[in-house]
């Protein structure tokens, strides 16, 4: 007998992207950033801290590919370390908010009704405030609440409480839609008919069915969690030394443009590689599970 | 049409204005461009709030406005009172009569209720108290020494988004799936993925370091607002672009467009007066996040640019922990958000009239 290949909107949306030429480079390209940030020890040619005060400031060369800093570390090494935290920052941010802002938005879609316009009344209000000074104020209470820690420490844990908390909104908001949306499908009503209780409905029913919408809110939410987070430590809020991401190093750059533009130069451009990735493989995971494109 | 015409009229006065600006114009003339314009948004506004159709929900949209402004004062009173360590922790330990001296001062020694009425009853009056870095200087003060030019960078910006994104995307979406589309949406897209740290510098070290055509810092003259408005405006113009495309795709293949293609219309006309004008609508709804979006960006550029803004203050205020200069900032920055979502409200009912019947 000859075996039937499934065409589930899965399949479907997995072929779909697979013909998307640039999302296909982009999850490659990250797939790579992401491995060697988590294989840093071995792929890095040097150690994250090594100093070696013959070698300070070299422009790109043989011996180092992209160059020293004012310490004599390995540009190329510091970034591969950079990417560590910057990836972590933002995967764990936007897992982070992920789940908080699909409990807030199921809740709130699937009892509607009073409870629902009072939870999008706070939604609304965190809206206003715009990202960046909500963002800062998360900061420094985090900061002068938890005052056992190490100050380096501090400003790391800090930055993914932020961020989680701020990435949120949108992410409760979308899933609230969604939810509303699916309530009133037929496959509800019968889930309902025949007494589930209602979290299993929506973690069983309703979440496998929004999982592509929200599949593809996190792949930007990941890339704009990365780029606040370098914001943030570029202007000097964010993480503090003697960690490292992408926008310390840049912050680092900065400082000496004028006679070693390249130091700023290779995390910019990295980050930005990442960040046209991240969007294009949004792109084209937005493009796949779209049902209005579908045949 | 009256609302048309104020509309109209403040719009020509906005554009006198940066044109003055722009010019380094000064004199009589110049008040009078400023007035006239402030006077034009009152008018718009007084119009939507005595508007039979719109009033109702007008004063709904601005009593939500203020209750938002009144939660955010709030919270950010309670976040950064509830912290532990005063803003007189420093370095040096001060003599207690002292330290007791300086609460006083600023009703620190208070209980909290106080000092919260106190707070609002100043805030009323808009006086937002002294700050505590900047002795004997009140934070109205350094705002309004420094928000012109945050202003202004922002507003052009803004202006630069709107004048690359939209034609941008409508060369896009016009030609769909040629290399005018690709290459008009890889840059779009390069747009967002850039990071401005990445933009300024390379900025000034072409146009500075190379060519020695612009400043490399400072906010001084016209020939200084080059390079920092091209950094923020950057990232908003390619998100403009982006939408205005996916807009036009979506109007071009309505009924009114081919009817308008039947009568016989050149090309032109059709994209600008019938596609483009009902595709902007989804672009005026973004203006709002965008102008937050320009807030956020407006933090490091200032920083890179060394403008003096707000956005320095502001970074400035949180690690000095400086509460008045702290929450006037953030007031300011929300109050900002809530009067551009309310200005983009009012640009709905000029743009859409479907919408000032329907509400």
């Amino acid at each position: 007998m000859k075996k039937q290949k499934s065409k589930s909107l899965w399949y479907d949306s997995w072929r779909r992207l697979k013909k998307n030429k640039a999302a296909v480079v982009s999850a490659v390209f990250l797939m790579i950033v992401c491995f060697c940030a988590y294989f840093a020890d071995w792929v890095a040619p040097y150690s994250f801290e090594a100093q070696d005060a013959s070698k300070i400031l070299l422009s790109p060369g043989a011996e180092h590919w992209l160059g020293t800093d004012s310490l004599g570390r390995d540009l190329l090494s510091r970034i591969i370390y950079g990417a560590q935290m910057s990836m972590a920052v933002g995967i764990f941010t936007s897992l982070a908010s992920l789940v908080m802002g699909v409990i807030y938005g199921a809740i709130s879609g699937w009892f509607g009704g009073r409870v629902d316009s009072f939870m999008m009344r706070f939604i609304d209000i965190l809206y206003t405030i715009p990202a960046l000074v909500l963002l800062i104020l998360v900061m420094v209470l985090f900061n002068s609440l938890a005052t056992e820690l190490d100050p380096k420490d501090k400003a790391l844990y800090g930055t993914f409480v932020a961020l989680s908390i701020v990435g949120w909104v949108n992410i409760a908001r979308l899933v609230r839609g969604q939810v509303l949306q699916e309530k009133q499908m037929l496959y509800v009503e019968a889930a309902v008919s025949i007494g589930v209780p209602s979290y299993q409905i929506l973690t069983r029913h309703i979440l496998p069915n929004i999982l592509g919408p929200i599949i593809v809110t996190l792949t930007f939410q990941i890339p704009a969690n990365v780029m606040f987070e370098s914001f943030l430590s570029f202007i000097g809020l964010g993480i503090q030394p003697p960690y490292a991401s992408w926008g310390t190093l840049a912050a680092d750059g900065w400082r000496s443009l004028r006679t070693y533009p390249h130091i700023i130069i290779s995390p910019g451009v990295i980050l930005f590689l990442s960040m046209l990735a991240f969007n294009l493989l949004g792109d084209g995971l937005r493009d796949a599970f779209d049902p209005k494109a579908r045949k | 049409m009256h609302l048309k015409k104020i509309f109209y009229f403040v719009l020509s006065m906005g554009l006198l204005m940066i044109f003055f600006d722009l010019s380094e114009f000064e004199g009589p003339i110049v008040d009078f461009a400023n007035f006239s314009f402030a006077f034009g948004i009152i008018a718009l506004f007084i119009y939507q709030v005595f508007a039979k159709k719109m009033s109702y929900y007008f004063l709904k949209r601005l009593m939500g406005a203020s209750f938002v402004l009144f939660i955010i004062a709030t919270t950010t009173f309670l976040m950064l009172r509830l912290m532990p360590g005063g803003p007189f922790d420093s370095d040096k330990a001060l003599p207690p009569e002292v330290l007791a001296n300086i609460e006083a001062k600023y009703h620190l020694d208070k209980p909290m209720i106080e000092q919260y009425v106190f707070y609002l009853g100043d805030l009323v009056k808009g006086d937002l108290g002294e700050s505590y870095k900047y002795i004997g200087r009140s934070v109205t003060d350094i705002i309004s020494e420094s928000i012109p030019n945050s202003i202004k960078l922002g507003l052009y910006s803004l202006l630069l988004a709107f004048l690359l994104g939209i034609p941008l995307g409508a060369l896009a979406g016009a030609k769909h799936n040629t290399v005018w589309d690709t290459s008009a949406m890889f840059m779009a897209i390069s747009g967002v993925a850039l990071p401005s740290f990445l933009v300024g510098p390379l900025l000034i070290l072409f146009f500075t370091f190379y060519l020695d055509l612009l400043p490399p810092a400072l906010w001084e003259s016209p020939v200084h607002y080059i390079m920092p408005v091209v950094t923020l405006g950057l990232r908003p113009a390619a998100i403009i672009a982006r939408l205005t495309r996916s807009s036009v795709l979506d109007t071009i293949h309505s009924d009114f467009v081919r009817t308008a293609k039947a009568k016989g219309l050149s090309a032109s006309v059709v994209l600008f007066k019938h596609v483009l004008k009902n595709s902007l609508i989804p672009v005026v709804t973004m203006s709002g996040p965008l102008v937050a979006n320009i807030l956020s960006g407006s933090f490091v550029v200032e920083l890179i640019f060394a403008v003096p803004g707000m956005g320095k203050h502001f970074v400035q205020s949180v690690t000095n922990r400086d509460y008045p200069l702290i929450l006037g900032v953030t007031l300011l920055y929300a109050a900002l958000l809530v009067l551009a979502n309310l200005i983009v409200d009012l640009l709905y009912a000029v743009i859409d009239p479907r919408i000032r019947l329907s509400n």
